[in-house]
């Protein structure tokens, strides 16, 4: 074969070898296909771990709190809003009480319409909760500063 | 010339090739994949359970999902989200999703999008409830085949996760899912979609949604374990999927789906 023919061929032949020379350092040494085949499966083995060490913020078991915040746990726990858990309102945990020494309370009226805003839908939970009208509902004061939360009925208020 | 030798011969392949075809064509049967699930050798295989009927779309979920994911709070994508769905008498269905129900739904106007809203009276309504929605973790993931460079990838258990140092941000698996859950995270630039709370599924705890939800609307469990309570429900209750005809086997099961639910 004629010399113009090698000459290119080399050259392509070469940078195919660059290519994958390169490859060898930069694709990580436990890329591989995993345990679900070749079409799903393929992946960097190490990157399952990288996502089971995100960092954890919410606790949200009922036991985080209660051994400190007894006297709260106590009384939530025979109201209707037992089934919420503090960290709705009261924001995630991390690592309280060493970092963040204190959490802050979302005591917006919004946080209380989620549920209590009334919403007469026939085919879901929803309808069953007692709601109050905020336009007309003591508009612009927080629900606080009549409603104990932790204590919701009529007997809890302040 | 054909003798009768290679007469019978060239029948029994000729048999041997029509029974191959038709077992590569044959139409995926939701009992015998079931049967490949549960009988691979891993010992988890991560599902969920939503049950409509207890959701009343107050959205702690969504909010505890950015925050526990570091989904930046006020833009507007989320792993996971819940939609509202109102029927009325003349048949018509209206949704909506306002900030993926982040903050709830605290008006009974119904977003139509563009500053529009329509406003439903009580009288005209059917039917009306909420549909939270997260990945499907489906058995068969379209998002991942796509991937070109194998930055998605579904875990031995089922997850199907996002490799953010490996993606390249092409956007060809937000394209491909057929539930819309994935987007490019505002900050790494890279697909994100809900992992079934990776971190804390694999420390014992639940997922940041199911923690959050005072109704107990979410549920997670482990489908390998005829035990867990989420497996039951799906094993001996009613229960459908979303978008089944997609052939991606999501793993999210839903009680008390209706057709409306897209």
């Amino acid at each position: 074969m004629k010399n113009h023919v090698f000459r290119p061929l080399i050259v392509v032949i070469g940078l195919v070898m660059i290519v994958l020379f390169i490859r060898l350092f930069v694709v990580p040494k436990d890329f591989g296909v995993g345990e679900r085949g070749y079409m799903y499966g393929w992946h960097r083995k190490s990157s399952e771990d990288d996502w089971k060490a995100f960092k954890v913020k919410y606790q949200f078991s009922p036991d985080y709190c209660k051994d400190c915040h007894s006297a709260n746990y106590d009384t939530i726990m025979k109201s209707p809003h037992a089934v919420i858990k503090c960290e709705n309102c009261h924001g995630p945990a991390l690592d309280h009480p060493s970092d963040p020494l204190k959490l802050s309370v979302d005591k917006s009226r919004e946080q209380c319409l989620r549920c209590h805003f009334p919403l007469p839908y026939p085919t879901s939970g929803r309808s069953a909760i007692r709601g109050v009208d905020p336009e007309k509902h003591n508009p612009g004061v927080e629900c606080v500063m009549c409603h104990n939360p932790h204590k919701p009925g009529l007997g809890g208020m302040k | 010339m054909i003798t009768r030798r290679n007469l019978l011969e060239i029948a029994l392949k000729g048999t041997a090739g029509l029974a191959l075809s038709a077992a590569a064509f044959e139409l995926a049967d939701p009992k015998k994949l079931f049967a490949d699930i549960m009988s691979d050798k891993a010992k988890v295989r991560w599902v969920f359970l939503v049950d409509t009927y207890k959701c009343v779309g107050c959205g702690f979920c969504v909010k505890a999902c950015k925050t526990e994911n570091e989904i930046p709070y006020d833009a507007n994508v989320t792993r996971t989200w819940v939609e509202r769905y109102v029927q009325t008498k003349d048949g018509k269905v209206f949704a909506d999703t306002p900030k993926g129900g982040r903050d709830g739904f605290i008006t009974e106007k119904i977003a139509l999008g563009s500053g529009q809203f329509k406003d439903i009276k009580k009288e005209d309504i059917t039917k009306a409830f909420f549909v939270p929605k997260l990945c499907n973790q489906c058995e068969n993931p379209s998002c991942v085949q796509v991937c070109p460079v194998g930055a998605t990838y579904q875990a031995p258990d089922g997850v199907v996760l996002v490799d953010r140092t490996w993606c390249i941000g092409c956007g060809y698996c937000i394209m491909a899912c057929p539930y819309g859950v994935r987007f490019f995270h505002p900050k790494y630039h890279t697909a994100e979609k809900c992992n079934f709370c990776y971190h804390r599924i694999n420390k014992g705890m639940k997922t940041a949604c199911v923690g959050a939800c005072p109704f107990g609307a979410r549920m997670i469990g482990n489908l390998k374990n005829p035990d867990d309570p989420v497996t039951k429900v799906i094993m001996n209750e009613r229960v459908s999927v979303l978008k089944e005809e997609f052939g991606t086997k999501p793993q999210v099961y839903y009680i008390g789906l209706d057709k409306e639910v897209k």
